[in-house]
């Protein structure tokens, strides 16, 4: 235990001396959570839509000012011929058309109503779909206040979207717990691994290798620094969260935090057995980042699992992130308890048991 | 305890094809100052990393302060001290840091490793130095430093891979004056060198060349052995036969 807080003291009074450390531990998170949720965000706005009116109906004039009035679209004004809309949909000056058929107001209530059409510009596909599926709760909406106020029953088949959980279907509260995670990455991860490289470049292992200090011990002073330099940087950017987007867990804090312990015990554990296997700083960070990236993008930290190709999902069953951005989420913003996320409990659990294994096995004091 | 401190019979290590250390055998008594020499590529430090428990023989047996160098790395490593050929204390701690350092990795209470490092650091004549960070010492300052961490523990054995490579005529003299000043308390020196000057001042020598030792004995009798003038030549001879550049 003395050759535990010997070796603490050490990498402590080594952090703090750092000129770079102690800044980057406390700006990094601050700068991340400040900006990123802002540019990350996945919002369709300023859709383009020419409205092709053949009806002339009061309806039709109605649907037109719904439109106009919405903030997701942009109206061009004088398109009054299919053609013409879809010589502009091709020059790419606007996105979606939407064409009304003549008589659609004097259909609407009879056995077969005219349809509406929609045309959309795929080429930028979220723009695309996102903005003609916009444009289709829109025209529900109107369609089904102007029946209403007919007195007659909306038909069942329109679409009504009930937005749950994250009612304002506000991108950046999806986004600000995956943010979180990314710093834990970076900073448990590439940190403790490079901690411990830069002993290997500088020599200092070998003295430490022909001492007494045991495999684990000597491990462990490399890892719990980093977890609670974990610890700090969630609590960091949970208050961010708080108090500029005034998003907090409707979950309990303790479940985050229980999380969060078992996610960077692993995930250090991950980068330190990346370092005992390389020689040097260039290697450890191709390795680390290969890795990264295959978190990043497969975990569900940025696109959802469930429209991934059917391997690719299964794929993501070994990749640790995944497990907890999904307790993140939905502690976050749904408020789910432990018992409901046991499952991903347990995977970060033996995620964590295993790369820690990893991690005191590949160092080697004697070769 | 007058058995031997070092005891090596037939160590190998190959590295694939190639042979670093081919069956070497000798024996290091208590308190020599033992001299093992070679060229370089010849390979001393790779001996020296299997007779401190840093590597595996691939082949043959060696007792190093009563314990196996095969199976029992890690008790060697209790009582054996090792400065290694790059300067290895971390140079963002200052002189008492990493001294307090050592001392507590190898066991030693809080008061014993304040009081031993008082002491080395009287007997450098470094005391006002204690706080300075270790990267901001001169080369010559940092050698002898680390030789008396490596001191630190009161180990029975030092090895000393190269410890005055790069380092002035003056600072050599001093460096030696600390070996010798180890050596009289009882301290085994296990030292590999490139300056022959400093060879006539071991107790007993050794040259390998090519992966085996060649030749093994006090300086006065090499130079009988060899009927040279001085241990230079000695090596010269020696080591002219090499095979293995650098």
């Amino acid at each position: 235990m003395r050759q535990l807080a010997i070796l603490l003291k050490k990498e402590f009074t080594q952090i703090r001396r750092n000129p770079f450390l102690p800044r980057l531990i406390l700006v990094f998170p601050i700068m991340i959570m400040l900006v990123l949720p802002w540019v990350t965000t996945m919002d369709v706005r300023n859709v383009a839509v020419a409205i092709v009116d053949e009806d002339h109906s009061q309806l039709s004039q109605r649907i037109t000012s719904d439109i106009a009035a919405a903030e997701y679209f942009k109206l061009t004004d004088g398109v009054y011929s299919y053609d013409q809309a879809l010589l502009l949909l091709e020059d790419c000056k606007i996105d979606v058309i939407l064409s009304i058929p003549r008589n659609f107001e004097h259909d609407l209530s009879s056995v077969s109503p005219q349809r509406l059409s929609i045309a959309a510009n795929a080429v930028n596909a979220t723009k695309g779909s996102l903005g003609s599926q916009y444009l289709v709760q829109t025209i529900a909406i109107t369609l089904s206040r102007q029946l209403a106020e007919q007195g007659v029953e909306a038909p069942s088949d329109l679409i009504v979207v009930q937005n749950r959980y994250n009612e304002t279907l506000n991108y950046r509260h999806l986004m600000i717990p995956a943010l979180m995670i990314m710093l834990l990455i970076l900073i448990c991860g590439f940190l403790s691994a490079i901690n411990i490289v830069i002993e290997k470049e500088n020599g200092t292992i070998e003295q430490i290798n022909v001492s007494p200090v045991g495999r684990l011990t000597f491990t462990l002073a490399k890892l719990i620094p980093y977890w609670l330099i974990g610890l700090l940087v969630i609590s960091i950017a949970m208050l961010v969260a708080r108090l500029v987007y005034g998003l907090s867990p409707a979950g309990s804090l303790w479940v985050i935090y229980l999380a969060t312990i078992l996610f960077i015990v692993g995930f250090s554990g991950f980068g330190v057995a990346i370092a005992n296997k390389s020689d040097n700083i260039q290697q450890t960070m191709f390795v680390m980042f290969f890795f990264v990236i295959i978190f990043m993008l497969l975990s569900g930290l940025l696109t959802p699992i469930s429209s991934m190709p059917d391997w690719a999902q299964k794929f993501t069953i070994i990749l640790p992130p995944r497990y907890y951005i999904e307790i993140m989420r939905a502690v976050y913003l749904k408020g789910t308890t432990f018992v409901e996320l046991w499952p991903n409990f347990a995977a970060l659990t033996i995620f964590a048991v295993v790369f820690n294994l990893l991690a005191a096995v590949t160092y080697r004091k004697q070769s | 305890m007058n058995d031997p401190i070092i005891s090596v019979r037939k160590l190998t290590k190959r590295f694939g094809d190639f042979t670093a250390v081919n069956a070497i055998s000798f024996d290091v008594e208590r308190g020599e100052i033992f001299g093992f020499l070679g060229a370089n590529g010849a390979g001393k430090t790779t001996a020296m990393r299997m007779l401190c428990g840093l590597s595996f023989p691939t082949s043959g047996s060696g007792r190093v302060a009563g314990f196996d160098v095969m199976r029992e790395g890690e008790k060697i490593k209790r009582h054996i001290g090792y400065m290694s050929q790059r300067f290895s204390l971390y140079n963002d701690l200052t002189v008492w840091e990493n001294m307090q350092f050592f001392a507590g990795i190898y066991g030693m209470s809080q008061r014993e490793s304040i009081a031993r490092s008082n002491e080395l650091l009287q007997r450098l004549n470094f005391a006002a130095e204690k706080d300075t960070l270790v990267g901001s010492l001169p080369l010559g300052w940092k050698q002898k430093l680390s030789f008396v961490i490596a001191t630190i523990h009161n180990p029975g054995i030092v090895f000393l891979d190269e410890p005055t490579g790069g380092v002035d005529p003056i600072t050599r003299r001093q460096f030696w004056e600390l070996i010798y000043e180890a050596a009289d308390s009882g301290t085994t020196i296990f030292v590999t060198t490139h300056y022959m000057d400093e060879a006539e001042y071991c107790s007993r020598v050794s040259i390998m060349v090519d992966g085996e030792v060649r030749a093994l004995d006090t300086p006065a009798n090499l130079k009988k052995q060899f009927a040279a003038e001085t241990m230079d030549e000695v090596f010269r001879t020696l080591a002219r036969g090499a095979k293995r550049g650098e």
